[in-house]
């Protein structure tokens, strides 16, 4: 397999809809428009054509930040129409000779964002009160089905020809694993025996079987397309609420400075520094937390934009991340850490809430956009310690990152202040994807202990946190060093694809949703397959896609 | 409704009447088919008697009977090419196996794509021409065009019976959906971009049945080499009736030349129009227009399912059997021209998937034959011109060259080169307009438009005189 070997410029995610290759964005009043008209010769990165609509990494950065900009710069939409610009092709889903040379990483951070991003639209319609419908004018395979499993309704083309179909086992030997698989048993509740059949057909089905199977959810002759899909927003828009009146604030690019020294690479943002030490094979983020009150109320909360602390902290959070996943795939332990004024922070988690439960759509979409963030953080294929130091703010939404984390240490220095502090918000304001708290996870074998902890939101020390379970150590203050370093000296010997199947299963006790369902089974089916030498050994089906000869299996089962 | 005698009514040489379950299928299928003739089959003359061929039987004398018949009244037959019990694939993975007489379940569904998509061109091309009866310029060319349709009428039956036959219900529901598209709907278009073209005037009635049934010739004959045998089969009987309708354009064609070579030489200014013909650059036009809307019908340059057919052997080369010794195709490749940074350079591609191209290879050759018989006419009568085909990149809407644009001669141009002549190399609305003035019909046994020479030999034997459409 052809793995990228030329050193690629990093991947980075900033982008308006201004420079949109791919996508276009038309917001009228309540009603937004996502069109896509893949450029041909668009690709990220050389070496594939984005035949008929089919996507890469950077098509899902435009509408990453497309469904971004739909949160907080036209908070009056409540109704997102997601279609295609090209003549009879909706999309042909993530395109093959992309993925097929395609390093392994980088096709699961792929398979990985993209998701995000799907479960961004699920979001914003549980949440947002934002309506996604799938118009479907043309052919839609794969991916291209994928995204339409995450609107809230799909409608396909009645020309005849036009199918809906998730084509890749028999066609390439691997999973429509980026929730088409899961959302269409789950959400969509379709029969498993169609599901069976669906995803065995790479042809896929017409409107006529894909509605008897409930793949779709109707569909209109291209004569009636418009009238019919506007009638549609129109029943979307009025059990939406109607129109709103909301005024949206300006996304500006966050602002990141890349230094590098030997190993050493630092990204710096004004609340979040990201250090990769390439010789440890180590990173380490800390996020700043607030220097200043929270404004006195919600009209100074939308004067100060995207620059408030709890907005502006938790994107550059998020850019960090993806940073460290697309750009430093060998650092495979990140050390979280916090600075700051933790009384600040629950100041800021008061203000939100309070906002929030006032109706105030900013202060709800912050809240949103930290709780989508901190997933994106439970879904790091990484080894994460939490360092609990003095001078740290682990309280309130930032004590969510070390509950994120898969060992918290703690300094129990008699010396030195050292606390970390619950707030309501831990208890509720941000689940994970299997839609509880990480408080409710931690102590999935005591409930009871999350009801003593809501009436401790006091700050607790490292002796007490460790008596209640906050933390997992707390080392005193002359064990700290070598106890700490030891750990993460032995973690770093560790298999990284041994430690990642692990943590993935570790992280996310208690029942599944279709969400933990997806990224589990990304991070296990998909990813096996992806590796199996039926997909990508010398014959393999993927590789073989668009070769003159056809792929040769290995049939044992396991 | 046991009592039906199939052999009569629908003339086969596949055992319909021992076969219960082709004879259910046909039962449902074979209403639906007369009320799409109806409705979609030639405008008016369905009850005038017609002199048409009808295949009654697969051998020498049966497949070709001439008698006068009306059009809904045809005996649409299903025939195929006489089985070779012994016969091997021949070419690609399966090579050296025996033939399939069943469908093999991997390739269940290119199969019944391969078989869908050939089959809509074929009621596709009846719906093309349905208004043509109106403005036939003789009797004899009346016959022809009918004989046409309802020949193409039996090559849908041709595929329903492999549908019906191979594919259940999915094949049932594939049959039913062929009856359902309509040429140039805007809701249930024809599957190929072609066959949604309006063919309202004569001269683009050669040119379609010139360009695009040559390019059914083409799929067929590629089809004839598949290890599936009733396909094999099926598609070998197809080109027999095949070969009318190309002689149909091309002779079509040849006389509307001839004629406008000789009206050219009889006008002082030597203008063909002025004297009520069809002047040889809009011909050209016409043929610029049909023949790279025709090329597309291969599909693309560099095809993965071009491959596949082939590696498969559902899909051979024309002539895989006789004019190929070697028939895997593998470790050898073929040259392109591709547009790079505004210039043509050469690109190897692996020989199988480029099988589009190998394909329409050989259809560009046997058009450009005809275009210089068509030249030496032109000659013959004295006149200096030269028709042409265009390059195989120009005017292209898929493929390798569809994004950029191309002169006839194949050069790269511009965008705006290519618009500033587009009504020099294509066929323009006002050329159109002038041809339908021209389209008047000419009924009466014996004679023959203005703008077209007759023929130089009537149908079976009769003298262009002949009555082969009665009106009484
Ligand atoms: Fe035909
Ligand atoms: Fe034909």
């Amino acid at each position: 397999m052809a793995a990228n070997a030329a050193p690629q410029p990093p991947v980075r995610f900033d982008t308006h809809p201004d420079h949109y290759k791919h996508w276009n964005l038309t917001v009228d009043g309540a009603v937004a428009r996502l069109n896509l008209e893949v450029d041909l010769h668009g690709g990220l990165r050389p070496g594939y054509e984005l035949k008929l609509n089919s996507y890469d990494l950077g098509v899902d950065i435009e509408l990453a930040d497309a469904v971004r900009r739909l949160r907080f710069e036209h908070p009056a939409v409540r109704v997102v129409v997601v279609s295609s610009s090209l003549p009879r092709v909706f999309c042909a889903g993530a395109n093959i000779r992309m993925l097929a040379s395609s390093a392994h990483g980088f096709k699961v951070n792929f398979c990985k964002f993209t998701n995000e991003t799907r479960c961004e639209f699920e979001d914003m319609s549980a949440h947002s009160n934002t309506h996604f419908i799938a118009a479907v004018n043309g052919a839609c395979a794969g991916g291209g089905y994928e995204l339409a499993l995450a609107c809230d309704e799909i409608y396909l083309i009645d020309d005849g020809s036009s199918t809906v179909s998730l084509p890749e086992v028999p066609l390439l030997g691997v999973l429509p694993g980026t929730g088409g698989l899961t959302r269409v048993v789950d959400k969509r509740k379709v029969r498993r025996d169609h599901a069976d059949l669906f995803c065995t057909k790479a042809e896929g089905f017409r409107l006529r079987d894909a509605l008897r199977m409930n793949l779709v959810d109707g569909g209109f002759p291209r004569s009636k397309w418009d009238e019919r899909i506007g009638a549609k927003v129109d029943t979307a828009l009025h059990a939406r609420g109607g129109a709103g009146s909301e005024q949206g604030i300006a996304l500006t690019p966050v602002s990141r400075t890349v230094t590098v020294e030997g190993a050493v690479t630092t990204v710096d943002y004004p609340s979040v520094s990201l250090r990769i030490d390439g010789d440890q094979r180590l990173a380490e983020i800390t996020v700043k937390g607030p220097t200043e009150a929270p404004p006195a109320d919600a009209a100074a909360l939308h004067a100060l934009g995207c620059e408030s602390w709890a907005l502006r902290a938790f994107r550059e959070l998020d850019d960090a991340l993806l940073e460290l996943r697309f750009n430093h795939p060998t650092e495979g332990l990140v050390l979280l850490r916090t600075e700051g004024d933790p009384a600040l922070v629950t100041a800021w988690d008061d203000a939100l809430s309070g906002w929030r439960e006032g109706g105030d759509w900013l202060a709800r979409e912050i809240q949103l956009h930290q709780g989508r963030t901190l997933r994106r953080l439970d879904n790091m294929a990484r080894s994460m310690f939490a360092l609990i130091e003095p001078g740290s703010c682990f309280a309130g939404v930032l004590y969510e990152v070390a509950l994120s984390a898969d060992r918290s240490y703690m300094l129990d220095d008699p010396d030195q202040d050292n606390f970390v502090q619950l707030h309501a918000v831990n208890f509720g304001a941000f689940p994970t994807h299997n839609k509880r708290t990480r408080l409710d996870i931690r102590f999935l074998g005591a409930p009871e202990t999350v009801t003593q902890l809501r009436s401790q939101l006091e700050p607790v020390d490292a002796a007490e946190a460790q008596d209640l379970g906050l933390v997992t150590l707390s080392p005193d203050d002359l064990d700290w060093e070598d106890e700490v370093r030891i750990e993460i000296e032995e973690r770093v010997s560790l298999s990284p694809d041994g430690l990642t199947g692990m943590e993935q299963n570790l992280r996310f006790a208690g029942a599944e949703t279709c969400e933990t369902k997806i990224f589990g089974r990304l991070t296990a089916w998909q990813n096996w397959i992806f590796q199996r030498p039926n997909a990508v050994g010398e014959r393999g089906a993927l590789v073989m896609y668009g070769h003159p000869e056809k792929p040769v299996f290995d049939w044992k089962r396991t | 409704m046991g009592a039906i005698d199939y052999q009569s009514r629908i003339p086969n040489n596949v055992h319909l009447s021992d076969d219960r379950r082709l004879q259910r299928a046909l039962e449902r299928w074979q209403p639906n088919y007369l009320s799409w003739w109806q409705e979609m089959g030639p405008d008016g003359f369905q009850t005038k008697d017609i002199y048409l061929r009808t295949a009654i039987s697969a051998d020498r004398q049966g497949w070709a009977h001439f008698d006068y018949v009306k059009m809904p009244d045809y005996r649409w037959g299903i025939f195929l090419a006489e089985p070779d019990p012994d016969r091997e694939i021949h070419f690609g993975d399966h090579m050296g196996k025996p033939a399939w007489q069943t469908v093999p379940g991997e390739f269940r569904n290119v199969l019944r794509r391969i078989i869908v998509t050939q089959g809509d061109t074929e009621p596709a091309s009846v719906e093309q021409q349905r208004q043509l009866g109106n403005t036939a310029p003789s009797l004899y060319d009346l016959r022809n065009l009918f004989q046409v349709n309802v020949e193409e009428g039996r090559h849908l039956w041709a595929m329903v019976y492999l549908l019906h036959s191979y594919f259940g219900r999915e094949g049932r529901d594939e049959a039913e959906e062929l009856l359902a598209r309509r040429s140039g709907d805007e809701d249930k278009p024809r599957i190929l971009d072609a066959f949604n073209q309006p063919c309202n005037d004569w001269l683009s009635f050669f040119c379609f049945t010139m360009f695009a049934d040559r390019d059914g010739k083409y799929q067929l004959a590629a089809l004839a080499e598949s290890a599936f045998d009733p396909l094999a089969r099926t598609c070998k009987f197809m080109l027999t009736e095949e070969a009318h309708h190309l002689f149909v354009g091309d002779t079509g064609l040849e006389r509307i030349i001839r004629r406008s070579a000789e009206l050219a030489q009889l006008d002082p200014n030597g203008d063909a129009r002025a004297q009520g013909g069809i002047d040889l650059p809009t011909i050209q036009r016409f043929i610029n227009f049909w023949f790279s809307y025709c090329l597309d019908l291969f599909g693309s340059e560099v095809s993965t399912n071009a491959a596949d057919y082939f590696g498969q052997s559902l899909k051979g080369r024309f002539g895989e059997a006789k004019r190929y010794s070697e028939h895997t195709a593998l470790g050898q490749s073929k040259t392109f021209k591709v547009l790079k940074d505004g210039r043509l350079v050469d690109e190897d591609v692996p020989l199988r998937n480029a099988m589009n191209e190998v394909l329409r290879d050989d259809y560009i050759d046997e058009c450009g034959n005809a275009v210089r018989r068509w030249n030496k006419a032109i000659a013959k009568l004295g006149l200096d011109f030269e028709l042409s085909l265009p390059s195989r990149r120009f005017h292209r809407r898929q493929g390798l060259y569809a994004d950029a644009h191309f002169d006839p001669a194949g050069n790269p141009i511009s965008e705006a080169e290519f618009e500033a002549n587009r009504d020099t190399w294509l066929k323009t609305e006002s050329d159109m307009e002038f041809v339908r003035t021209l389209m008047q019909p000419c009924h009466e046994p014996g004679k023959i438009a203005n703008w077209i020479a007759p023929p130089r030999k009537g149908i079976n034997g009769q003298p262009f005189e002949f009555e082969y459409v009665r009106f009484a």
